[in-house]
């Protein structure tokens, strides 16, 4: 399903795809950080080390098997009971580092964050951060939204995480449900193009609303100019040589 | 009808708009309509006195009276996430502490918390690094609590206040360069731990701070609380109760005075906040005056915190162990500044070679951080805190974003200032105690 034939359901306008949400700036530089590939950060030749041939395996992040420790399981399982399309919405439950991550379908996230706040087996009123991550290059989808919710009645913390791609970055907003996810969702939109459907005013926050781009996507570069000291030319932070 | 050089008017779609500029103001009154015109916009900032920063208010007024508000922020927006993904881990310390210039070592801490998760090493945090952080984060708390109580006295009119409380945060910020060097954007605590150890003259500064500061309070007090303009401008003025602020997501000393004791170093400890002794001020009433109570109380708290961080300081690292993490070198003052210690550069360039690629690679290169990603809260002296950050397995941070508080209990505003006096807003805009370099990052 595409934009266009979405349903306008929050009043706000949907079918034009905001300028830079699928071009997003220049891509004439290489992915900010390529970690995994080389050492040194220059692709081509100039390394005449070898060590920027080297290939690291990265280990990839899988889905945690039961039991999952601490609250998680009960998190779980009280979601599983209080929301019948779980096995639909959910694609992945990961556990890392004593944080438990659900990766949900997108178009189900709003539907999600209803149940959590809502029952008394989950309790989480308050959604303490929305944010995206651009994981270019390593996920088809590569914008991720990630919502933390906190429950203030149990102590725990979730963290929600939904992946859009570039062509089609769309999900329902949950402003409806976390008045609170208003600016933080203007924010992801801003930054990494996210549009949250239903919010009922999406526009640019920190940025100048005649922006063009989201500045915080890997494909957008940094910019900076070289800088003369003491007679060498120091160049901007993303193009002077760097490890990775 | 004669043109005034000073007032002009034009037609738009949004119907007449007058530019005030100078000049007569009976020929502005006159040149309005009172039938059609009873609704004004007035554009309050960015550049404002009584803004709290470069803070934007778009007010739709009725007479004295607040119809709708609009804040606009962004005008302070640096970029600092997006600068941090090329530098390394820890070079990022010395963005985050620019954020909220307010409460460097609380950005700071947060900071190094995360990378600290994310390196699986927090446990192996030493003892003296852990209390060293309790105690400048709540000397900081009270420097930013004073910071509040000055600007918000200024803004409704006491100025007395607002000399006080510099005064005494200057005392605060003396010791913060006795230890780390600089008032502001210290830098100071760092992965691993922080940047090196608190001198002697430090811990005389503070127990000096310690024993001045009771009275200084107490003088606070007997200028604010019984005052008529101070309890009138901010008894049952910019009311948001406990649903208000949850559904909003404030948190801290505006979500307290609401009456919920929600603490972070209570509810979700980190640093080892729950082995120290102190309370969560609380206010029922939800209102201005509620929350000058509140952040007086913490004030308070913070002071016994620091007092028993005091007491608790041992002799020991001030850096994790792990020599592939902690930076090589103490730093020292020297005739040029703060740099490497003469010691650690006599070693490197004199005596050992190995020292000297260490050094080298964990300088220019720094640590590798795990792949995965983390979230770690902790609580500001405005609310919640919150660093999630991400890490691809290479030397720089892939994401890091920051939940500001400053930014989150912004969105209150509106819920605060509408249908309330103009004079109000700026009460209520003050009670949260937004910092916009935090809010704009």
């Amino acid at each position: 399903m595409t934009a266009q034939d979405k349903p306008n359901d929050g009043g706000v306008p949907l079918p034009v795809t905001p300028a830079g949400a699928t071009t997003g700036a220049p891509a004439d530089y290489p992915p900010a950080s390529p970690a995994g590939r080389g050492m040194f950060g220059n692709q081509g030749t100039g390394d005449v080390s070898g060590y920027g041939g080297l290939v690291r395996q990265r280990q990839p992040i899988e889905e945690a098997a039961r039991p999952y420790g601490g609250y998680f399981d009960e998190v779980r399982d009280a979601l599983e009971e209080a929301y019948p399309a779980f096995g639909d919405a959910i694609e992945k439950v990961v556990v890392d580092r004593g944080e438990l991550t659900l990766h949900v379908r997108p178009e189900r996230i709003a539907e999600v964050c209803q149940v959590m706040r809502d029952d008394m087996a989950l309790r989480f009123e308050l959604c303490s951060s929305v944010s995206g991550v651009d994981y270019l290059g390593a996920d088809e989808r590569r914008l991720h939204v990630v919502y933390l919710l906190t429950s203030m009645t149990y102590r725990r913390r979730v963290r929600l995480e939904a992946a859009v791609s570039v062509e089609s970055p769309h999900l329902p907003s949950v402003t409806a449900i976390y008045p609170t996810a208003d600016w933080q969702e203007r924010e992801a939109y801003d930054m990494f193009g996210i549009v949250f459907d239903g919010h009922p005013n999406l526009t640019r926050i920190l940025m100048p609303d005649d922006w063009e781009g989201h500045p915080q996507r890997k494909d957008y570069p940094l910019g900076g100019v070289a800088v003369e000291y003491k007679g060498a030319e120091i160049p901007p932070p993303d193009r002077r040589r760097s490890y990775q | 009808m004669t043109t005034s050089n000073y007032a002009t008017e034009r037609e738009t779609t949004e119907g007449r708009v007058f530019t005030v500029t100078g000049g007569d103001w009976d020929t502005v009154v006159s040149s309005t309509d009172p039938i059609n015109d009873e609704r004004i916009v007035v554009n309050m900032g960015p550049q404002h006195p009584s803004t709290h920063g470069v803070l934007r208010l778009i007010l739709e007024l009725e007479g004295e009276t607040v119809r709708e508000a609009r804040s606009v922020v962004g005008y302070l927006h640096t970029g600092i996430e997006k600068n941090l993904e090329y530098r390394n881990w820890v070079q990022g310390s010395t963005f985050v502490t620019r954020m909220d210039y307010l409460a460097p070592i609380f950005n700071e801490t947060a900071y190094a918390l995360a990378v600290e998760k994310l390196l699986g090493i927090t446990d192996d945090i030493t003892e003296r690094a852990t209390t060293i952080r309790v105690l400048m984060m709540e000397l900081n708390r009270i420097s930013s609590h004073l910071v509040w109580l000055a600007t918000t006295g200024m803004e409704l009119g006491a100025i007395s206040i607002m000399l006080y409380g510099f005064r005494e945060r200057e005392y605060i910020l003396d010791i913060f360069e006795t230890i780390t060097g600089l008032r502001m954007n210290h830098a100071y605590v760092r992965p691993g731990g922080v940047a090196q150890d608190v001198p002697d003259e430090a811990i005389v500064k503070i127990r000096e701070f310690l024993k001045m500061m009771p009275q200084k309070l107490k003088e606070y007090e007997d200028l604010l609380s019984g005052q008529p303009i101070w309890t009138e401008r901010t008894k049952n003025v910019a009311v948001l109760d406990v649903t208000g602020c949850v559904a909003l997501g404030i948190t801290g000393p505006v979500l307290r005075s609401a009456g919920l004791a929600w603490d972070l170093r209570k509810t979700m400890p980190y640093c080892g906040y729950e082995t120290y002794e102190f309370d969560v001020p609380t206010h029922p009433d939800g209102d201005v005056w509620g929350r000058y109570l509140v952040r007086l109380a913490e004030i308070r708290e913070s002071m016994k915190l620091v007092e028993q961080a005091l007491d608790r300081l041992r002799p020991g690292p001030v850096m994790v162990a792990d020599r592939k993490i902690a930076w090589p070198a103490q730093l020292a003052i020297g005739v040029d500044g703060m740099g490497n210690s003469l010691e650690h550069v006599a070693k490197i360039m004199g005596q050992s070679m190995e020292s000297l690629i260490h050094h080298f690679k964990l300088v220019t290169e720094g640590f590798r951080v795990p792949p995965g990603q983390v979230y770690v809260g902790i609580e500001s002296p405005r609310g919640e805190l919150g660093v999630h950050a991400v890490s691809d397995g290479g030397t720089r941070p892939y994401r890091v974003h920051y939940r500001e508080p400053s930014f989150v209990n912004l969105q209150a505003l509106p819920a605060m200032a509408e249908g309330g006096l103009i004079a109000d807003v700026i009460a209520g805009g003050a009670s949260l105690d937004p910092v916009m370099g935090g809010c704009d990052r």
